[in-house]
């Protein structure tokens, strides 16, 4: 039975009609236009299709729409500011963090919700909050710098 | 050094912003009006006779448009050589791999069309399979194509030299046999494309290709339209590495769809369907006999490989060419032999993956040099330095090696680990007790293709238009598939204007536009189409010159473009801003819009597939590398901790772009050394998510360090070679080696899994016994 459901995404607020079966991935691309979020396995291994919900970075194929109801969603679309880039995007640029961008929105939601909470993490910490994010371009060095710099930056 | 103002700078990429803010569109990001949602059906069989495809039901679906079979395609075959083109666009007669793609439904919604798949009913007559390569070369073994017998897909067989007059000669032979399995590309983004019929025969599709003009090529062969109607757009790529560089049954469904049914159509694939049924790396036995002097000079190599293909055999003839070419470097090898085979067994068709069929001869090569070396007591650097390639030297099948950075990557890479305190070989220290984490260093040295020279179309192209604001845009051929090639040939056009990045801009591939390129495979792109952008520019250039001396009434030859000015040399009061000379030479006079043109390919002879004879590529990299491990000698588990690349790319185009290349491909190489395999039952792939074909985490990772060396290449772009590939292939010997220097014993069966290095270790043990008890 499809349903009326109000998702915020960004700090907008969508009247969508679902289905209940559908992720908030397919609902978040499809529905709504927010293609940044990335579909990759659709099965929870890759982190590619990650976004923040209440502050916690979640995968989004693994979570139904009508769960995301009356909760924040940040996306990628919503971290820059106008032209500017959010600090961790800017990083992300600047080191070098960057090759295909496939799991680059994903990659940068981790950051973020990692960030929000411990603004100067140990090269560890990185490690554990980005342990799902899976890049076959970059070999990671260059997003654990990146997201060590923007840390640092934020502080 | 060359001066110069943009190239050699750590610049960020073009395409960042985009990418960084989730703007970039990927293929399965676009939609069209009235769009189509496309699901193919695969057999179930590794070989089974087609007898009849029901349809009727799936038809009857509400919501089904459109569904296409192999018979819809007629007796088309596709191919990289007309005597080579062994698949179908959809399975037709038979099946020959599971997974094999037999049947496609376009619905309007994904989940209609999975639906009707299902309800598609295929009657097969199952046959024998067989999926191992050298099970199919024996008498009797199951026949996969009627029109190739004994399943051989490729033979190259060659000899340079007199190779038994050297094994006689030789102070010390050895002979040993090295396997690489079957590993993935390992892509994030599946591959997807959107496909447009536009009747008569006009086809537009934006698909996820590394290589558009393969599709381009193939689509008008298959559906008979012309070139110029064939229009191949690019979206941004989510990751390629050789997996995304032919034409697949999805790409022919999905414009025979939309053929069909008159509406454009999407077909993106599951990873689960990449995983299980899309191309992968060739899996290749090696047997490997080397012979030396005492003082460790190489005679003589003979190699035979058995190389798994798969059931068709794509761009296979270049695996196993490579595999050849690449026995005569980065080391002196006077006298070589080889037999390679190409088989074909009832498994996803094997293609070229980062380092394409070189990784697998280079494995077993740098590994055997270090088994040599310790057989004879000689220092695995000493022996490596010895027989080390150099500029100028000729392969004696004729690769001309025009610059060679080998000894001075040693060189850097030692200094960087600090070998001297760092290294002892194992027989130094086998007596010691290593603890339960037993530690080793080891290295591994390497050459590279740079810019393959190919039969039939080779050069790349290039046209650069200036707009009268002094903006310009790049049209180029080559696609970026996150490599960062767009950066650098916008750097390039930069440079040669005396202009900025920012002011370049570099649309998407469209082949009805762009100028045809060969593709973004062999390392080709920095090297090739680097020197086509290179040769446009200056050409440009020369038209904005003529203009600015006019204007500024001096000589052409004293006109300097710097930082979007115009200035003259000797003559500080005359200058001018960029754009303005822009704007005028279209204002100036009866005007003239600027538009530079450029080709460029490797005057060299064409890749020889039968006896590989003559200079594959247009220059070689070298670089060396050592890694750090960490041997749990309870469990079995290898961690690489530490990894140094030194590498001789010519010049660094653009550093931060280079150390990124090292990177993905020391990723690509641990997975594949240690932690990726496909595990498959009866040709049926079971490691059907990232869970089970397990990539590198980032908890995998070491730490990295890279440096380049810069020999200022006569032939590349600005000096420059390749840095995308060479790295993914001394990657795994030196983690091979430096396992070796922690508990002693060789692994030459990848990937290096915890249960073999504890079987590895049992042995061991238990020869020592043997040994001392005999003592
Ligand atoms: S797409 Fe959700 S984890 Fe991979
Ligand atoms: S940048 Fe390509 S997968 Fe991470």
């Amino acid at each position: 039975m499809k349903r009326i459901i109000e998702l915020n995404v960004n700090g907008v607020v969508h009247e969508v009609v679902v289905e209940p079966q559908r992720t908030l991935l397919e609902v978040l691309r499809e529905t709504l236009g927010y293609t940044g979020t990335k579909k990759a396995c659709d099965s929870g291994d890759c982190g590619a299709c990650t976004v923040i919900i209440d502050g916690r970075a979640v995968l989004s194929c693994l979570t139904l729409a009508v769960e995301a109801q009356g909760k924040n969603i940040e996306t990628i679309e919503g971290m820059a500011t106008g032209d500017r880039l959010h600090p961790i995007q800017q990083a992300f640029l600047d080191k070098g963090a960057i090759q295909c961008g496939y799991c680059t929105p994903g990659l940068v939601l981790s950051a973020k919700a990692l960030l929000d909470e411990n603004p100067k993490p140990s090269r560890e910490e990185v490690k554990k909050a980005i342990g799902g994010n899976l890049c076959r371009c970059t070999g990671y060095v260059k997003i654990l710098d990146a997201i060590e710099a923007a840390g640092e930056q934020a502080n | 050094m060359p001066q110069y103002s943009v190239l050699g700078q750590r610049l960020p990429r073009v395409d960042g912003p985009v990418k960084a803010t989730g703007k970039a569109n990927y293929a399965d990001d676009l939609v069209l009006p009235g769009m189509l949602y496309a699901k193919l059906k695969r057999s179930p069989h590794a070989h089974a006779k087609i007898l009849s495809i029901d349809t009727s039901e799936a038809e009857r679906l509400p919501g089904v448009r459109g569904i296409v079979v192999g018979a819809d395609f007629g007796k088309f075959r596709y191919g990289l050589r007309p005597d080579t083109r062994d698949e179908y666009p959809m399975a037709l007669d038979k099946a020959r791999f599971v997974g094999e793609e037999v049947a496609a439904v376009a619905a309007i919604d994904e989940d209609i069309a999975q639906e009707a798949v299902e309800l598609i009913k295929v009657e097969y007559e199952v046959l024998p399979a067989v999926t191992d390569p050298e099970a199919a070369l024996r008498e009797g073994a199951p026949q996969i194509h009627a029109d190739k017998p004994g399943n051989i897909s490729i033979h190259m067989h060659t000899e340079f030299g007199d190779v038994d007059a050297a094994f006689k000669d030789a102070d010390y032979v050895r002979e040993d046999r090295f396997y690489s399995q079957s590993v993935l590309h390992g892509f994030m983004e599946p591959n997807s494309l959107v496909a447009s019929w536009e009747p008569p025969n006009r086809i537009t599709v934006w698909a996820s290709k590394q290589s558009p003009y393969f599709l381009y090529r193939n689509l008008a062969n298959c559906f008979d339209v012309p070139l110029s109607n064939v229009r191949v757009v690019q979206p941004y790529i989510g990751g390629g590495y050789g997996g995304k560089n032919g034409s697949y049954a999805l790409d022919f469904a999905a414009v025979m769809l939309s053929k069909k049914t008159g509406r454009p159509v999407k077909l993106t694939l599951t990873q689960e369907e990449v995983l299980t049924a899309q191309r992968r790396r060739h899996p290749m036995i090696v047997w490997l006999k080397t012979g030396v002097k005492k003082d460790g000079t190489l005679l003589a190599c003979e190699c035979r490989i058995i190389a798994d293909g798969g059931a068709g055999t794509a761009i296979g003839p270049t695996t196993i060419a490579n595999a050849f070419y690449f026995m005569n470097l980065p080391y002196v090898v006077p006298n070589v032999r080889f037999d390679g085979k190409r088989v074909y067994t009832n498994r996803p068709v094997s293609v070229a993956q980062r380092g394409n069929g070189i990784q697998q001869i280079r494995y077993a090569a740098d590994v055997q040099i270090d088994m040599i070396a310790e057989d004879l007591g000689i220092d695995p650097v000493e022996i490596r330095r010895r027989n080390s390639a150099y500029t100028g030297y000729t392969t004696p099948n004729g690769m001309k090696v025009t610059s060679c950075g080998l000894q001075e990557s040693i060189d850097e890479a030692l200094k960087a680990v600090d070998w001297e305190k760092e290294f002892r070989s194992w027989p130094e220290k086998a007596e010691e007790p290593t603890g339960r984490i037993a530690k080793g260093v080891g290295i591994a040295c390497n050459s590279f293709c740079s810019g393959v020279r190919l039969r039939g179309h080779n050069c790349c192209s290039a046209v650069i238009k200036v707009h009268e604001d002094g903006t310009v845009s790049l049209m180029t051929g080559s696609t970026d598939s996150g490599q960062g090639s767009e950066t650098v040939l916008a750097m390039i056009v930069a440079e040669v204007l005396g202009t900025r990045i920012e002011d370049v801009v570099v649309p998407q591939t469209d082949s009805t536009v762009t100028p045809v390129d060969p593709g973004s495979f062999g390392s080709r792109v920095s090297s090739t189409a680097g020197n086509a952008v290179r040769i446009a520019a200056e050409d440009a250039r020369r038209q904005l010159v003529a203009v600015a001396a006019e204007l500024l009434e001096a000589k052409p030859e004293d006109i300097e473009l710097r930082d979007r000015k115009v200035f003259v040399k000797g003559a500080p009061d005359k200058s001018m801003r960029f754009r303005d000379l822009a704007r005028l030479t279209v204002a100036h006079g009866a005007g003239t819009t600027v538009i530079g043109s450029g080709s460029w390919g490797q005057e060299i002879d064409p890749v020889d597939f039968e006896k590989g004879i003559g200079n594959l590529a247009g220059s070689y990299t070298f670089g060396t590398q050592a890694a750090w491990v960490e041997v749990d000698t309870e469990t079995g588990k290898v961690n690489v901790t530490r990894m140094v690349v030194a590498h001789d790319c010519g010049f660094a185009l653009n550093p931060l772009a280079v150390e990124g290349q090292h990177e993905g491909s020391i990723g690509g190489g641990v997975g594949h050394t240690i932690y990726e395999h496909c595990v498959e039952d009866d040709g049926q792939t079971l490691s059907s998510n990232f869970t089970s074909y397990a990539m590198p985490t980032v908890g995998d990772m070491p730490e990295m360090i890279s440096y380049s060396i810069e020999t200022l290449d006569p032939v590349g772009a600005f000096g420059a070679k390749e840095s995308g590939e060479g790295t993914q292939v001394s990657t795994i010997p030196a983690i091979v080696n430096a396992i070796h220097n922690a508990i002693g014993v060789w692994m030459t069966d990848l990937p290096i899994t915890p249960e073999k290095v504890l079987k590895a270790l049992d042995e061991q043990k238990a020869k020592d016994r043997v040994l001392s008890e005999v003592r």
